[in-house]
């Protein structure tokens, strides 16, 4: 069998800390090969080393069989490898084409030949049918137009081997469709795919083979066909997991918040809440589906207080809390999970015992008449470390260093931990591995069985199928409609997303099964 | 090399580097770098008296670096310690000489009057940094000369057309006998008390109140803040009002303590300015403060020995001094250099 590339036994170390240990990959010619493990398993690290980022300190890397020092990235693209990144790395404000020969134009007289450039461009997108206009502006374009362009911009410069680093993040249901049916695409024309993800069921859809690793250590290859979620997941996390978290039937009761007629605007001055009403109760929750951008950051930072209400009433328990300030709607009883941790959860280099005061640190007990009490403060945190499993050195550790899923843990304990009458998620796993997402999903039912509202706002579709007991669809700003999880599918709602009405979407996904049956 | 080592290194190779390109710059002007080192040294600890007018020097470097750290663990860069100092050395200097109370009223009053003022003059940067969002860098250097001609022609408004103020009484004054006999009849006085007092008051507030706890989150993250429901815009005003109290203070050693009156200034003091690298020194901390202070205190006053002792002219003095400041404050680039060689050495 030929492979086109083959990582053996590489070992990568920064200082004590070993991020690949021993871990072999080999990518055969045409396959698309998944590389699956938890954050911080040593995935990126991995392809780090293969990126020519990092000089690995054991192992060996082959090429077409050929043993190669990968010394930079210039060694990487010259041997064929283009690598799409998680955070896509183009200028907003210039064209597709523009973007992709960026630090590598082509000129004419000492000008830039956009032109014979941007034929290239269109080529290469017809062949791989990606359907780019060439002169498009990146700010103009979807996310996932965006991401086709990141794809065409390491074809144009000659990639066979292509790296995906967590491709589908940003995307909705369809456009993950259309990502696996270019994917496809690319094999048929002789590329090698590598994806980076911890989604599963996107393993299992596009790819050959799966290489494991966990805590970086090398686990195995399996193939993706003999294998099955349950069976990766366990071979990733190294314990059992249940994906669909159990709950049972919600018993929602008195409404805790209710949202009328709001109208919020971003800072631009745009309107980006038109008029939304929504209502959540007492022991439920209300999932909000939709895509990024339909309003729904305006809409928490509304409810919250971080940002100005144009028009409309927002109640909590029934007490109007409409542009009220964040610390009185907080004591109203809203607890709420920021969908930017970094920006607004955490004060990054607070400690974590700091960070755990940042709610309650005005009260008591944990200061008294204008004097914190930090030995409590450290109690405290070292409570909610234990009971929520935040991986620590301990409570003076910097928020900074922690992990993603760590800090997200630190950020539910803290709000949970106040046991607000209402608390808003908004995209509590995103970027989350398995563990963490199921962890976070129970602690989220949890509060609901215990009489509590909950709002979560997400844009993965499976997570609001899971975790709701209602679905409010969001679309350009206003609600377009609600429906309950068991009686939808994931394709409906995302027509909803898409600004469908539900009739029309029942009618076009009919159409679409009318195709399959052709 | 484990960074506690490196936080070590760093200042000691630091200070020995800018002595070497202090005394490059002596010998190429034809100087003795050594007697000129040596003259330096004894300008500093030759003797009592040096020791009493060195420490002298460093009461007021350690407020005007209190108040730059003060604003800046809040995220503010409070440029204006200057201006902010030369009203509170005007305050103080006027309640010292207008007011005829007892010692236990008389000087507390004056100190007071010097934080009002300088707070004052912080404020109003804040609450246009609060409330409008105007960059604090701009109106605090603005301010600085505000304060520099208004001071200049209040000192003209209450000496009746003269040129400095009348001498301040006895009750308004921080000078002390026992610690002038003490340090040979140096110009010491109480003022380095009261630095070191507000030194504590600045850690107090950091580390224990409530206060102190927004202060710094607010510094670190303001949104984040303003998410946890912290007002951000008092707690902006808060740290400017405190931070220009701290340099107010820092006029009031001048006024109540060196001079005991005020002199109209064509120029700024230097020392608010010189409060910066006192604090970045520092690190920000209220004890790292200290340290900037005694360095650039010792540095600066034991300077004044090198042309009467060494022969160096003070102007090559100067450019001595401020290389060993540089070197010090570039501690950043020799980390980086030290990181640099850590790494080599890793990849050998």
């Amino acid at each position: 069998m030929e492979y086109v590339i083959e990582m053996l036994n590489i070992r990568k170390e920064f200082g004590n800390f070993v991020a690949n240990d021993d871990i072999t990959l080999q990518l055969k010619k045409g396959e698309i090969h998944a590389l699956l493990g938890e954050n911080g398993a040593g995935k990126s690290t991995l392809m780090n080393v293969l990126f020519g980022l990092y000089q690995p300190e054991g192992g060996e890397i082959k090429v077409r069989g050929k043993a190669t020092a990968i010394t930079d990235p210039n060694v990487a693209n010259g041997l064929g490898i283009g690598m799409v990144h998680q955070h896509f790395m183009l200028v907003e404000n210039l064209t597709v084409t523009e973007n992709i020969i960026l630090g590598n134009e082509p000129k004419k007289m000492g000008m830039i030949n956009v032109k014979d450039a941007a034929k290239k461009v269109a080529e290469i997108s017809k062949l791989y049918g990606l359907d780019v206009d060439p002169y498009a502006k990146i700010e103009d374009i979807s996310v996932g137009m965006q991401q086709r362009v990141e794809i065409l911009k390491t074809l144009y410069r000659g990639a066979e081997i292509l790296i995906f680093d967590e491709p589908t993040a940003s995307l909705t249901p369809q456009e993950i469709n259309e990502l696996i049916s270019i994917m496809k695409k690319l094999i048929e024309e002789g590329k090698s795919i590598i994806i980076i993800t911890h989604k599963l069921q996107e393993i299992m859809d596009v790819s050959d083979r799966v290489t494991i690793i966990r805590k970086g250590k090398g686990i195995g290859t399996v193939i993706t066909s003999e294998s099955n979620p349950v069976e990766l997941a366990t071979l990733m996390v190294g314990r059992q997991v249940t994906f669909k978290t159990e709950k049972g039937p919600s018993y929602p009761a008195e409404e805790v918040l209710r949202i009328e007629n709001l109208v919020v605007e971003d800072y631009r001055g745009i309107q980006k809440v038109k008029g939304l009403n929504l209502s959540v109760r007492k022991g439920e929750i209300v999932g909000i589906a939709g895509i990024d951008g339909n309003g729904q950051s305006e809409l928490i930072e509304a409810v919250a207080g971080l940002r100005k209400v144009k028009s409309g009433k927002v109640f909590i328990d029934s007490k109007d809390v409409t542009g009220k300030k964040p610390r009185e709607i907080t004591e109203s009883g809203l607890g709420h999970i920021p969908q930017d941790r970094h920006k607004h959860g955490l004060v990054l280099d607070f400690s974590v015992g700091y960070n755990v005061a940042l709610q309650t640190y005005y009260k008591e007990p944990l200061s008294k008449k204008g004097i914190m009490n930090y030995k409590l403060v450290s109690k405290k945190a070292k409570e909610i470390i234990e009971m929520f499993d935040v991986r620590t050195q301990g409570e003076h550790e910097l928020a900074r260093s922690l992990s993603g899923g760590n800090q997200q843990k630190l950020i539910i304990g803290r709000e949970v931990d106040r046991n607000p009458e209402l608390l808003i998620a908004a995209l509590p796993t995103r970027g989350l591995d398995v563990g963490a997402i199921e962890f976070i999903h129970k602690r989220l039912i949890e509060q609901r069985d215990n009489g509590k509202a909950v709002l979560l706002i997400s844009f993965e579709l499976d997570e609001v199928m899971n975790v709701s007991d209602r679905i409010a669809v969001i679309y350009d700003g206003i609600i377009v409609d609600t429906v309950i999880p068991t009686e939808t599918t994931e394709q409906q709602l995302g027509l909803l997303m898409a600004g469908q009405s539900r009739d029309k979407a029942a009618v076009t996904l009919t159409e679409g099964d009318d195709n399959h049956v052709e | 090399m484990s960074n506690r080592f490196i936080n070590l290194l760093v200042p000691i190779i630091s200070i020995i580097l800018g002595l070497l390109v202090g005394a490059a710059v002596m010998w190429f002007s034809g100087y003795d770098p050594v007697a000129g080192y040596i003259a330096l040294w004894n300008g500093i600890f030759g003797d009592m008296y040096s020791i009493g007018e060195t420490i002298r020097q460093i009461s007021p470097y350690i407020l005007a670096g209190l108040a730059v750290a003060f604003a800046f663990r809040s995220g503010l860069f409070n440029i204006g310690v200057e201006g902010q100092l030369i009203v509170g050395w005007f305050a103080a200097a006027y309640v010292g000489m207008a007011f005829e109370l007892p010692k236990f009223i008389h000087l507390p009053l004056a100190l007071i009057a010097a934080a009002l003022a300088g707070a004052l003059w912080g404020l109003i940067p804040g609450i246009l940094k609060a409330t409008l969002h105007v960059h604090e860098v701009i109106v605090t250097i603005m301010m600085n000369y505000i304060a520099l001609h208004t001071v200049n022609a209040l000192i003209k408004a209450v000496s009746e057309g003269g040129y400095k103020t009348e001498k301040i009484h006895q009750t308004a004054s921080l000078r002390s006998e026992f610690l002038s006999n003490l340090t040979d009849f140096s110009t010491l006085h109480y003022g380095i008390f009261v630095a070191l007092a507000m030194v504590a008051v600045m850690w107090f507030i950091l580390e224990k109140t409530k206060t102190g706890f927004e202060l710094k989150s607010v510094g670190f993250n303001d949104h984040a803040s303003q998410y946890a429901g912290m007002n951000v815009k008092k707690n902006i005003i808060l740290s400017m009002v405190v931070s220009g109290a701290f340099a107010g203070l820092g006029g009031a050693m001048e006024a109540l303590g060196t001079f005991g009156n005020m002199v109209t200034r064509g120029g700024f003091t230097g020392i608010g300015f010189d409060g910066i690298a006192v604090a970045l020194l520092g690190a920000n901390t209220p004890l790292g403060v200290i340290f900037g202070a005694s360095l650039f205190g010792s540095l600066k006053y034991g300077a004044g020995n090198m042309p009467n002792e060494a022969g160096v002219p003070i102007e090559i003095v100067s450019i001595v001094i401020a290389l060993i400041i540089f070197f010090v404050a570039s501690g950043y680039i020799i980390r980086v250099l030290l990181s640099k060689m850590k790494k080599k050495k890793e990849a050998k």
